[in-house]
């Protein structure tokens, strides 16, 4: 539990983070994500309640946790005047790496996160996403067992933002243990073994991606035809695979249904429909969004755009 | 899709120095850190006219446009007013910490710091270490302008290190009060005025730059025990160019020299090494 005067900013958030595993926090600006991540990496003391890390306890074992943590915070913590070399090895030897090993460590994560060819120039000089990647890797100097990335991807482009979850992925079968905060659904969808929907400094639900939303209900099948006349004809096709539930919305020419069996149902209904040549303009498999996920759990939206997109979405242009 | 580069497990290769005293960490981390700021002073123009040609000015000014008005006992006026300068000039300096520090928390970079496994009083001892380094720099460039515009100092070799030695414990302990307060503050503009905002009338209302006497009684008994004033007059003595001090006058000034110096770190090195304990970013 933390307080910040008056204001609680966590309220018995409770979590266990798998050796080996990623755990996304995941909820909207203010939910708690960084209180959190400050506690577990000794920055803040909790007014109450206890955590440890890598088997330390935060309060009493600070400085022992501070061997076994990597940080990479919300804003990139680099020097800006610095160069990437630089600031790497200023790393290495604020964790008391003999200065020639600093400097080949430095080095050597330069390699792997694609930034040699910048390692001269100083900081201020690089993109946002190199920024990010240089922060990372700040953050692997001693590859420390555990890792808390705090929102590492916000502000990023799309394709910088892929850059850095395929690292993040890495790390993870290299067996590190990494606690993740996120305000994009998407990006505990795609990293994380379990996800921890967190609101108002307490966590609200918590299971791998699927259960969560299993718990909104499943996968909606949605087909539009190309005709009209179609569709009721259609209708009569897609009912022969679900019994039950077939809704019609005659102004859209589209049908949907809940479907269990995901994207095996759609080849075999796509067969059938070819079978009694009836054109499809659009076949959707909705998987229900972390969106969703966190609409019926908390009773509002998630404050962020709405980034998920659809699972499964085959498009067939009419003849 | 980008493809993910394989990250080694290398690090693991490399293992931290063990075995060596808490105090020699905090010396060899602020030493890394003192690094990182005077890379940063190089490295950004505005800085270094911060730091040269400000000090160059003000020395300038002073001589040429106050000098003439200004009637000191028994002296030139340049003489009088260099040691003045150079108490001034090193504790506006230390500004820079609370400026850097200030910056530190805002762009996030305290956090990763306070992460790490060194010593908790680095960070700012880094600073105030990078400012001895700045002001040494600036005094040097003084002295130098100082010569040219007719400061001569008398007394001995010993004397002169003497003094320069008295300088760079006043910007020490000037830095870490302005530590304190960019630790205090919540963005890089509030450092940069709560730094200098105290510094204007303490450095005025002394012996600086006028002699204390022509101010009118009630800001005499502040300027006399003004440690500004203080400190002026002790390098003065030093530098032999204030034919109105006596012996007692200057080793009375020196004593309480070294008492301000010690007695401002005594106090502000706990306070901030405690604050920055408590300290994330903003």
């Amino acid at each position: 539990m933390k307080n910040y005067g008056r204001v609680r900013a966590l309220d018995g958030l409770d979590l266990d983070v798998a050796e080996g595993s990623l755990l996304a926090l995941l909820g909207p600006n203010g939910a708690g994500k960084t209180t959190a991540v400050r506690i577990f990496t000794t920055l803040l003391k909790p007014d109450a309640g206890r955590a440890t890390v890598a088997g330390f306890d935060v309060v009493r074992d600070a400085d022992r946790i501070k061997s076994q943590i990597g940080l990479a915070g919300q804003n990139v913590a680099i020097d800006e005047y610095l160069t990437g070399l630089e600031n790497l090895e200023m790393i290495g030897q604020l964790y008391h790496l003999a200065r020639r090993d600093a400097k080949r460590r430095a080095e050597e994560l330069l390699m792997q996160f694609d930034l040699i060819d910048a390692a001269g120039r100083i900081a201020k000089t690089y993109s946002g996403g190199m920024r990010r990647r240089l922060d990372l890797a700040a953050s692997l100097v001693l590859l420390p067992p555990v890792l808390f990335l705090d929102e590492p991807t916000t502000g990023l482009d799309p394709r910088s933002r892929r850059q850095v979850w395929g690292m993040i992925s890495s790390l993870v079968s290299e067996g590190a243990t990494i606690l993740l905060t996120t305000q994009y659904l998407e990006e505990a969808d795609e990293l994380a073994n379990r996800i921890a929907v967190v609101d108002a400094g307490r966590v609200i639900a918590e299971g791998t991606s699927d259960e969560l939303k299993d718990r909104v209900g499943g996968n909606r099948i949605e087909i539009a035809v190309a005709k009209e006349a179609d569709l009721a004809r259609a209708a009569e096709v897609a009912r022969r695979h679900f019994p039950s539930e077939v809704t019609l919305d005659p102004a859209q020419r589209r049908i949907s249904a809940p479907s269990k069996n995901g994207t095996s149902q759609l080849a075999t209904l796509v067969r059938d429909f070819d079978g009694a040549g009836i054109d499809i303009v659009d076949l959707q498999l909705h998987r229900p969004s972390l969106d969703d996920v966190f609409l019926t759990l908390t009773g509002h939206q998630a404050e962020e755009e709405k980034v998920a997109a659809p699972a499964g979405r085959w498009q067939r242009r009419p003849r | 899709m980008a493809t993910a580069p394989a990250i080694s497990t290398a690090g693991t290769r490399y293992k931290p120095i063990a075995g060596r005293p808490r105090i020699v960490w905090a010396f060899l981390d602020a030493l890394v850190l003192a690094k990182r700021s005077v890379l940063e002073t190089v490295r950004v123009p505005e800085l270094i006219m911060f730091v040269a040609i400000q000090p160059i000015m003000f020395v300038l000014l002073f001589r040429y446009v106050f000098g003439g008005a200004i009637q000191v006992p028994g002296g030139q006026y340049v003489n009088f007013l260099m040691p003045g300068i150079f108490v001034q000039t090193v504790a506006f300096g230390g500004v820079t910490t609370a400026i850097g520090l200030a910056q530190d928390m805002q762009r996030g970079i305290i956090d990763r710091f306070r992460s790490l496994p060194m010593s908790s009083s680095a960070v700012l001892t880094g600073r105030t270490i990078a400012d001895l380094a700045r002001n040494l720099f600036t005094v040097v460039i003084m002295l130098t302008v100082g010569f040219l515009v007719g400061f001569r100092p008398g007394g001995t070799p010993f004397e002169f290190l003497l003094g320069i030695l008295l300088l760079l414990g006043v910007s020490f302990a000037f830095s870490w009060i302005s530590a304190f307060i960019g630790l205090l503050v919540r963005s890089v503009e509030a450092a940069q005025s709560g730094g200098f905002i105290w510094l204007f009338p303490l450095t005025f209302a002394s012996s600086a730059f006028v002699p204390v006497a022509t101010m009118p009684s009630w800001l005499q008994t502040f300027a006399r025990h003004n440690p500004i004033s203080v400190l002026a007059d002790a390098l003065r003595g030093l530098f032999h160019v204030n034919p109105a001090l006596t012996t007692g006058d200057i080793r009375s000034a020196l004593i309480q020299s070294v008492a301000w110096i010690v007695g401002i770190l005594l106090v502000f090195i706990p306070l901030s090494v405690m604050r920055y304990r408590r300290t994330t970013a903003r």
